[in-house]
């Protein structure tokens, strides 16, 4: 994943890596130190958190818990690449965009995902992809990472193995 | 769905810790909204919030709308003043009238004591209480013990005095039961008149004495002397309260160690208080005002939808 976003962020000048809450951060983490002996200048690392901007707010139902949001005020001209564990409907990445959006005009927005589970819901297509798998809407897609789960892993559960 | 803080946030009192610590919890990410180019949030769009203020508030009313707008909310501000309310028509008929226009939430600061839990018990939109009589101000309550865990981390055995009115503070109140709730130790202080008698039994410690509170203390809570309730007689003079029970950096440089100063506006400079220590580096009154906006988002945000989902926030994609 780290080679094929060198490979489009190449001519970017200072490029802002950019984790969605909570799995897309600590993926970010992991790539920003293979990405960034191949940048010319520095890799900034923020973080995103899009439970404001979602869709599904106004649906009664539980609060999601908010978590920090850490973007440069100013991101005109920049180039983002969003970070997210799962790509699934697409309306984390439509939120995240309309986040996005509210702090400034990046020059482009590259999107990196660890495992690409189809059924999307939006026209949204991510640039750089880990894996892709065939999944059913009532499948359960989980990515863990060392930092919050114990171990790395991408645990698919099929609705009818039940 | 009953939402973690239930259909209306009336005081402290009843709350939990539990639920206390969520609204802090919630409120630390809306901080940074305020720090946004765009300072606004789509969370609340479609929601009608109407504030309806029966009596004078600058700090608290624009704090709250803030809040509401920060979060996208279309806000309508009522005063009595103006209004229906003073051609004589009742709380809960402007209350029905208003909810008949399909609003989703009402502040409401009345004069009256349990006016916030009548009006919740009588409408179905949400209540938020933004101070209601001498009994409670449930969010500036909340900014306060926000202002003092960002300072001390924990609130657990933390040592807070509020010196001054404590008999006609609302303030005093909340923070009395959120303290409490949090595990701090609180104390009280202020001339006898102004003191209710039998207190203690909120589990408070009575200073008579501003030096001896000082001496124990980690932060002051000093309370507005709130001279357009005091019908008479209950100081002989301001200079007077000023000299016995006034914060003054010659009062604070005696104490063992240096104390975090709070006051929740606006202040009588000279009165409650010296400028020198409200201006002081220990001083943490202009800090309170920015955290009121961030306790305010976050208590609306919970009071819109359901308790905060902390197992599956993030899984679904």
């Amino acid at each position: 994943m780290a080679s094929e976003l060198v490979a489009e962020t190449a001519d970017a000048t200072a490029p802002v890596l950019v984790g969605i809450q909570r799995r897309g951060v600590e993926l970010a983490e992991r790539l920003a130190p293979l990405l960034e002996p191949h940048l010319a200048g520095t890799l900034r690392r923020d973080t995103l958190d899009i439970t404001l901007y979602r869709d599904d707010l106004q649906a009664i139902g539980p609060r999601p818990v908010v978590r920090e949001t850490r973007l440069p005020p100013d991101l005109d001209g920049a180039t983002v690449i969003i970070v997210d564990d799962v790509l699934f409907t697409g309306r984390t990445v439509r939120a995240a965009l309309d986040e996005i959006a509210d702090f400034g005009r990046p020059q482009r927005i590259l999107l990196a995902v660890l495992v690409d589970r189809g059924g999307r819901e939006l026209p949204i297509a991510a640039d750089v992809i880990g894996v892709r798998v065939e999944t059913g809407p009532g499948d359960q897609v989980n990515v863990l990472v060392a930092e919050l789960d114990g171990e790395d892993a991408v645990d698919l559960q099929r609705a009818d193995a039940s | 769905m009953t939402s973690l803080l239930g259909k209306d946030l009336v005081g402290l009192e009843r709350l939990t810790r539990e639920q206390i610590t969520a609204i802090l919890d919630t409120a630390e990410p809306f901080k940074e909204v305020s720090e946004r180019p765009i300072k606004k949030v789509p969370a609340l769009r479609g929601k009608t919030i109407v504030n309806l203020f029966f009596e004078a508030s600058t700090r608290t009313r624009i704090s709250f709308e803030f809040a509401e707008k920060r979060l996208s909310a279309d806000t309508v501000n009522v005063q009595s003043a103006g209004s229906s309310v003073s051609k004589g028509e009742t709380l809960v008929d402007t209350a029905r009238n208003l909810e008949a226009m399909r609003i989703d939430m009402v502040v409401i600061r009345h004069g009256a004591s349990g006016a916030a839990s009548f009006l919740g018990d009588r409408i179905r939109s949400n209540v938020i209480n933004a101070g209601d009589g001498k009994h409670e101000h449930p969010t500036q309550g909340l900014l306060d013990l926000l202002t003092l865990r960002d300072r001390f981390g924990s609130l657990e055995g933390l040592k807070v005095c509020i010196v001054g009115d404590v008999l006609h503070s609302r303030v005093a109140r909340s923070n009395i039961w959120g303290l409490r709730h949090m595990g701090a130790e609180v104390g009280v202080c202020g001339p006898a008149t102004l003191v209710p008698r039998d207190i203690e039994a909120l589990g408070v410690t009575v200073f008579r004495r501003v030096e001896e509170a000082i001496q124990w203390a980690d932060a002051l809570n000093v309370l507005r002397l709130q001279l357009e309730r005091m019908q008479g007689g209950f100081i002989p003079s301001l200079r007077e309260y000023n000299r016995v029970f006034g914060i003054t950096t010659e009062k604070l440089t005696r104490a063992p160690k240096d104390l975090l100063i709070l006051h929740p506006g606006p202040m009588n400079r000279g009165v409650e208080i010296d400028s020198d220590v409200a201006d002081g580096e220990h001083s943490v009154i202009l800090p309170q005002v920015t955290n009121g906006v961030a306790v305010r988002m976050a208590v609306l945000y919970l009071l819109a939808g359901g308790a905060p989902d902390w197992a599956t926030s993030g899984a679904d994609k």
